[in-house]
């Protein structure tokens, strides 16, 4: 399984995705910068992506703690979610993600 | 005006590892002196998650960050260590037989080791990723607010949903000209009663409410004139103001300790594991910012990394002395440092 992350130079990494490990995790131990200075749990807004429109109605939408967290973060969108918040499932092979700014 | 102190051992960060080094350098007849860009104890634990539960630390099944470093802070008392908070450690050479470390607040701190326990690195206000926004930094665009009578009859706009902007607008409104509160949305994770305040306040029409996002300042010579905002349409307007105070909360980054001249790897510095001295005599690193082969940033690693420092740094404080491994529950010696019965 995969996921597909565009970095903040506008480039796409295929990335190995392994079930119930969070997007943040996927990210970081694939090797590619993300900041995630809390360490995933929900208290920092240094993780923040922006997740492709295809794929939104597949993911469990934020909880309120992590649309909370994302007042500490910048150019939040309605694509916006915290990837530690995002745990990987079998139907998200394939998703899409760009890092946002203030998170590498 | 210079604030200076001569002691055993400055450590440079008050988080769970710098706090339990203290403990082990106490036991050791190591005074302390901390540094820590926080106005208070705790570091990430304080700063990051003060009231989510941390479930590893060894026979504590559960427990808060603000709960784990209020114990520590009760484990450590016996040895009243210095602390020097809101500080920032920005220099550190060596004197003669003595380090020199220098903060921020101008206070200079000299002593016989130096212990990093300074984790992620310094929590600093996170800047809105804006292009060019440097120049108005510290004229009139803002992460805190030093002296309140710099925005007297200013028009300010405050950007943020937490406590610091809403305590901003509430303490700035009386004597600015006028308060601009811009949110990403019409809900705001403060304490319930500055909230109230300032839903008064916007009914009142003493304060501006805007939901949108902060796009870009417009200015000159560091000078801001207006804030861009978007609404949910992506309509922009410009709100002018003459201020902005922005409060996003703190991010971390190194910061001055990667020009202290200890070999960094990366963000890190690498150290030997039988004492967790790095490559500078004298200078030893503990916790998060330090690296070999196989570290996990935990806090149990911190805690186990303070007592083997703290064994070497007893050989350079007291290198007259023979030094004897103890228990505190057997130890005579110890519980007298302890100040429990012997």
């Amino acid at each position: 399984m995969k996921i597909y992350v565009t970095d903040m130079s506008g480039n796409t990494h295929e990335l190995e995705a392994t079930e119930d490990w969070s997007v943040m995790e996927i990210i970081r131990e694939g090797g590619i910068p993300i900041l995630a200075q809390c360490g995933g749990s929900c208290a920092c807004a240094t993780c923040h992506v922006y997740v492709d429109k295809e794929w939104k109605d597949k993911i469990t939408p934020p909880d309120e703690e992590e649309i909370a967290m994302l007042d500490g973060a910048f150019d939040v969108t309605e694509d916006s979610r915290l990837a530690c918040c995002i745990t990987f499932t079998e139907e998200l092979d394939g998703l899409r993600v760009s890092l946002a700014a203030g998170s590498v | 005006m210079s604030d200076k102190h001569t002691t055993d051992a400055v450590i440079i960060g008050a988080g769970p590892t710098g706090l339990f080094s203290v403990f082990e350098l106490g036991l050791h007849d190591v005074k302390c002196h901390l540094i820590d860009i926080l106005d208070k104890p705790g570091g990430q634990c304080a700063e990051l998650y003060p009231e989510k539960p941390i479930y590893d630390i060894p026979a504590i099944p559960s427990c808060t960050g603000s709960e784990l470093t209020a114990a520590l802070m009760t484990q450590i008392k016996p040895f009243n260590a210095a602390f020097h908070f809101g500080e920032m450690a920005i220099e550190m050479k060596k004197q003669g037989e003595f380090w020199q470390v220098k903060t921020d607040a101008g206070t200079v701190i000299e002593a016989k080791v130096v212990v990093i326990a300074a984790g992620g690195g310094s929590f600093t206000p996170k800047r809105p990723p804006i292009a060019g926004i440097e120049e108005y930094e510290g004229k009139s665009v803002f992460y805190a607010v030093r002296k309140r009578d710099v925005f007297r009859d200013k028009d300010i706009v405050i950007a943020g949903g937490g406590d610091s902007a809403l305590d901003w607008v509430l303490n700035l409104e009386p004597i600015a000209k006028s308060v601009t509160l811009l949110h990403r949305r019409n809900e705001f994770r403060a304490a319930p009663d500055s909230i109230s305040k300032m839903r008064a306040l916007v009914d009142a029409k003493r304060v501006s409410l805007q939901i949108g996002n902060f796009e870009a300042i417009n200015g000159s010579g560091g000078q801001i004139s207006s804030v861009a905002v978007s609404d949910e349409h992506k309509n922009v307007k410009g709100i002018p103001c003459n201020a902005l105070l922005a409060f996003y909360g703190l991010t971390m980054k190194l910061g001055p300790v990667a020009d202290f001249g200890l070999g960094m790897e990366g963000e890190l510095i690498p150290v030997n594991t039988a004492d967790f001295e790095t490559s500078v005599p004298g200078v030893f690193a503990i916790g998060d910012i330090c690296t070999y082969p196989g570290k996990m940033k935990l806090i149990l690693s911190g805690f186990h990394e303070a007592a083997l420092m703290a064994k070497k740094v007893f050989a350079y404080v007291h290198p007259e002395r023979r030094y004897k491994f103890q228990y505190t529950t057997s130890s005579s010696d110890l519980k007298g440092k302890l100040h429990v019965s012997k």
